[in-house]
């Protein structure tokens, strides 16, 4: 029931674009902090109805690395992330203003379709939601085959990568046949961020990957997501101070709507320049 | 004083529970009674004869069913042929798209389609179709027992599909797949089995229509051979001979009767059968 | 914590339309299947009131209350057919409705675990029992037991009262209204079992915490509170039974006549169709049976759609939706 809404005028069905094979390589040329920003955000506002949740937010986030959004219920996380893979065009009340750029384009540019917006930033959520009805293998694949990649030679191989990346593999690979709901919780999440990696996407987004998570399968998780983080974009939203302060290269505190702050994860946990910030590290609200 | 009023209620309550527990059975011994009659008085009468032969003229005794059984089938066929795809894309209309004030139109008039006596589908279809062919015919048959179907079988595709939690339909679209994709091959697969037994359920209920068919396939003595022609149908069969004046034909009724109650029966334990792992109730 | 806005329920969803072809495609091509709904009901409604142009050109108002059902000299009047159908419905509701109540109660309140999935399982094959196999037991089982035990004895005891005098034939409205009691049983019997399974766990713990047995807390905390519901769930059962057709038309005796007495022979509006539209042979004839279908169609409608408003009133404040 989720609808996707028409901005556009109507235009030729584009073709399906298979993926490339390779894991991307992010040239990172000049000094660190010149090189493109991997989602590059000016003045993004985002209304449900005649509610404001976003205010005019400007952020720009680094590529391969890992950058936490934190801040206390309700401030806008959330729907910052999925402002960046274009998830609000599912909502019809939903209204958008401002840019957001994916590698120097444009995600509501005429030339992308939300489709391809959605294929080059992946998302995990809070909940894992393997497809009950498919397999270990089929969950990982579906990605690549229901956008019409049918050689089972290369969905093998895609799938297998994805698995090891997801630091999966060595757990399932002897029932790769099996229904993905007899995995644990922890393993599910892992399967859902392999599904997401299939696809080999610029980017990652995670809405709380481990909330719903013991904590050994949270410490599985953000080992993974230091390991991705060579090879990806990672944007982590987490209401764990602790587990933004372990993982992640940069940190964005939002309040109420509005990026309060954002810099280099150990500044700001330490000596934030802004009062709201150090208020929210040093637990007085949230 | 106490001792007494506590007594008093002690045995209300105890009147009571046996009161509804007796009014449970005598809401089971009609059906209990139906079941062994029809078993008693059918079967007798099942044999291979019944099966495959034709029915005898009026006053012989012997001869089958061979061709209401069959008609039934055929009708049950033509009718899935409008009746289930109909039925399963509105079904996904009303879940995946469209806006509150459609979809509750929507969904109300599939509830008054829903409870439109079947005589009067058996009516419009008439002045629909048999009236401009000057003829009585399977294909009338089929499309009155499909349009009995489509507002049946959309309601419970709808009432499946929803239970379907979102965050399949999220984690999808989040991997880029188009929606169409997402909605049949993530969303309906997921949903299918409910989807099957919805469909098999207005299927076991339509085989047993008699009303809608009493001027729309008529009913015949041979075999049908063309969609044009009128068509035999089992619970027609059972009408007809039920109220003729012939102890032969009563006694076939009664063995039609035990066959339809078979097939209506099976399809109906085993789909909730194979359901019931999904929705275990508590109270 | 997320703003829900992921979960938002399908019923907030509206129309849009997508670049993509196959998005297009599809989402127009499920409009159109479920837009076949209102292409239904025109196609109902046209054609009754086609159908019965004639019948209400000619007789007007004065067809619902004649009752003369005359086809050799054209004259046609409804009434008997609405006596039938509202006397036997009211007997049914009578003898169905509390049974139903009463097994709702038990299968919710009192029944264990086992005997709770079997009677279930039994309703719900009753549920689904064809009317036609119903009427042949009707026939052959049922009314020459009415005849010769059940009215005999209701003669004698009862006798006083107009309703069970008479000449007993066995085929009666009160055979009619009995078997559709039968058909409509296991309808309100699981509509109300829902309703007493949506009342909150907490108003029966009130009820408990202040010493009740528990029938007193099934009719202080459970009955009352759903007594909006269990009738809305009898109307319901009102709706199905007005269009019971087969199993009526084969005990009801078919004879169009109004008279004080349960035994005597009936006719419904349903049967009345049944039974002579294959062969009424002049126009007016086919076109008075028509007009008997809108006024059923008329009075189903009706009655379904106040069945539903009084469900929803019922579920409104309470509505657990698992969307």
């Amino acid at each position: 029931m989720l609808m996707t809404e028409d901005q556009q005028k109507v235009r030729p069905p584009t073709p399906v674009v298979i993926p490339r094979t390779e894991v991307p390589q992010k040239k990172v040329s000049g000094p660190p902090g010149s090189s493109t920003p991997a989602i590059s955000v000016r003045d993004l506002s985002v209304y449900f109805g005649a509610n404001q949740v976003l205010k005019r937010v400007n952020l720009d986030v680094p590529a391969q690395a890992v950058t936490a959004i934190i801040g206390p219920s309700g401030c806008g996380k959330s729907t910052f992330l999925r402002a960046i893979n274009r998830m609000h065009d599912l909502v019809p009340s939903a209204r958008i203003e401002g840019r957001i750029q994916l590698f120097g384009e444009d995600i509501h540019g005429d030339h992308l379709e939300p489709v391809q917006v959605r294929r080059r930033v992946g998302m995990v959520f809070q909940k894992s939601n393997p497809f009950p009805t498919m397999s270990i293998a089929d969950n990982v694949t579906v990605g690549l085959r229901l956008n019409g990649l049918r050689k089972n030679s290369v969905l093998a191989e895609r799938m297998e990568q994805a698995l090891v990346m997801a630091a999966l593999w060595d757990e399932v690979k002897d029932r790769l046949s099996s229904p993905a709901v007899s995995l644990s919780g922890g393993q599910q999440q892992r399967l859902c961020i392999a599904r997401a990696l299939a696809v080999q996407p610029e980017v990652l987004l995670m809405d709380e990957p481990a909330s719903a998570l013991d904590p050994l399968a949270t410490a599985r998780i953000e080992d993974l997501i230091l390991e991705l983080k060579r090879d990806y974009t990672i944007i982590i939203v987490t209401h764990n101070m602790q587990q933004a302060a372990r993982i992640s290269d940069d940190t964005a505190f939002f309040y109420l709507g509005e990026l309060i702050e954002f810099g280099t994860t150990s500044k700001l946990f330490t000596s934030p320049s802004k009062k709201q910030t150090e208020d929210y590290v040093t637990g007085r609200f949230g | 004083m106490q001792n007494n009023c506590h007594l008093r209620r002690k045995l209300i309550n105890g009147l009571m529970q046996v009161i509804t527990c007796l009014c449970s059975l005598m809401v089971v011994v009609p059906l209990c009674l139906v079941f062994y009659h029809v078993l008693k008085s059918g079967i007798g009468s099942i044999n291979w004869a019944f099966f495959t032969q034709l029915p005898k003229p009026v006053g012989e005794t012997g001869g089958g069913m061979a061709n209401a059984i069959v008609g039934t089938f055929e009708l049950l066929g033509l009718a899935s042929l409008i009746g289930v795809p109909i039925g399963i894309l509105g079904g996904i209309f009303l879940s995946e798209y469209g806006s509150i004030r459609l979809n509750w139109g929507i969904r109300f008039g599939a509830d008054v389609l829903n409870g439109v006596p079947s005589i009067i589908w058996g009516m419009v279809v008439y002045a629909l179709v048999v009236l401009p062919q000057h003829r009585f015919s399977a294909l009338a048959g089929g499309i009155v027992l499909g349009m009995i179907m489509i507002p049946l079988i959309m309601r419970t595709t709808e009432e499946v599909l929803r239970l379907v939690p979102n965050g399949y339909r999220e984690a999808a679209l989040a991997l880029g797949i188009a929606q169409w994709r997402t909605i049949l091959q993530i969303v309906v697969r997921t949903a299918l089995k409910g989807i099957v037994t919805g469909v098999l359920l207005a299927l076991a209920r339509v085989a047993g229509e008699t009303a809608p068919l009493l001027f729309t396939a008529l009913g015949n003595r041979y075999w049908n051979h063309h969609l044009s022609d009128p068509i035999a149908a089992l619970p027609l069969q059972i009408f007809n001979y039920a109220i003729s004046p012939y102890e032969d034909w009563h006694r076939q009724a009664w063995a039609g009767a035990l066959v339809l109650l078979l097939f209506v029966a099976i399809v109906n334990v085993s789909v909730r059968v194979l359901t019931r792992d999904k929705f275990a109730q508590t109270r | 914590m997320t703003t829900a806005v992921g979960n938002m329920p399908a019923s907030k969803a509206r129309v849009f339309s997508h670049g993509v072809a196959g998005d297009r495609l599809f989402k127009w091509l499920t409009l159109a299947m479920g837009l076949s709904v209102f292409l239904l009901i025109g196609l109902v409604g046209f054609e009754l009131a086609h159908g019965s142009a004639l019948a209400l050109k000619k007789f007007g108002w004065r067809f619902l209350i004649s009752s003369d059902w005359d086809p050799v000299n054209e004259q046609f009047g409804a009434l008997p057919f609405i006596f039938g159908t509202l006397v036997s419905s009211a007997i049914a509701l009578l003898i169905a409705v509390p049974l139903s109540i009463a097994t709702a109660v038990f299968l919710t309140e009192i029944a264990p675990y086992w005997i709770r999935q079997v009677l279930t399982m039994f309703i719900e094959l009753l549920a689904a029992v064809p009317s036609v196999i119903l009427g042949l037991w009707g026939i052959f089982v049922m009314v020459p037991w009415l005849r010769e035990d059940l009215f005999p004895v209701l003669r004698r005891t009862l006798g006083s009262l107009p309703l069970f005098t008479g000449p007993i034939y066995g085929v009666s409205i009160l055979a009619g209204g009995i078997i559709i009691a039968i058909m409509i049983l296991p309808i309100i019997t699981s509509i109300s079992r829902e309703i007493l399974r949506s009342v909150p766990g907490l108003q029966r713990e009130a009820a408990y915490a202040l010493g009740a047995t528990r029938w007193e807390v099934t009719r202080i905390a459970v009955l009352s509170y759903a007594k909006k519901g269990l009738f809305g769930a009898a109307i319901l059962g009102l709706g199905r039974a007005l269009g019971e057709t087969m199993a009526v038309t084969m005990v009801v005796g078919n004879r169009p006549e109004i008279v004080a007495s349960l035994f005597a022979p009936g006719y419904t509006l349903a049967s009345v169709v049944a039974n002579e539209f294959s062969e009424a042979a002049t126009d007016i004839y086919l076109s008075s049976l028509f007009e008997i279908g809108l006024v059923l169609l008329g009075v189903t409608v009706v009655v379904n759609a106040l069945a539903q408003v009084m469900l929803k009133a019922f579920a409104g404040p309470t509505a657990q939706s698992p969307h």
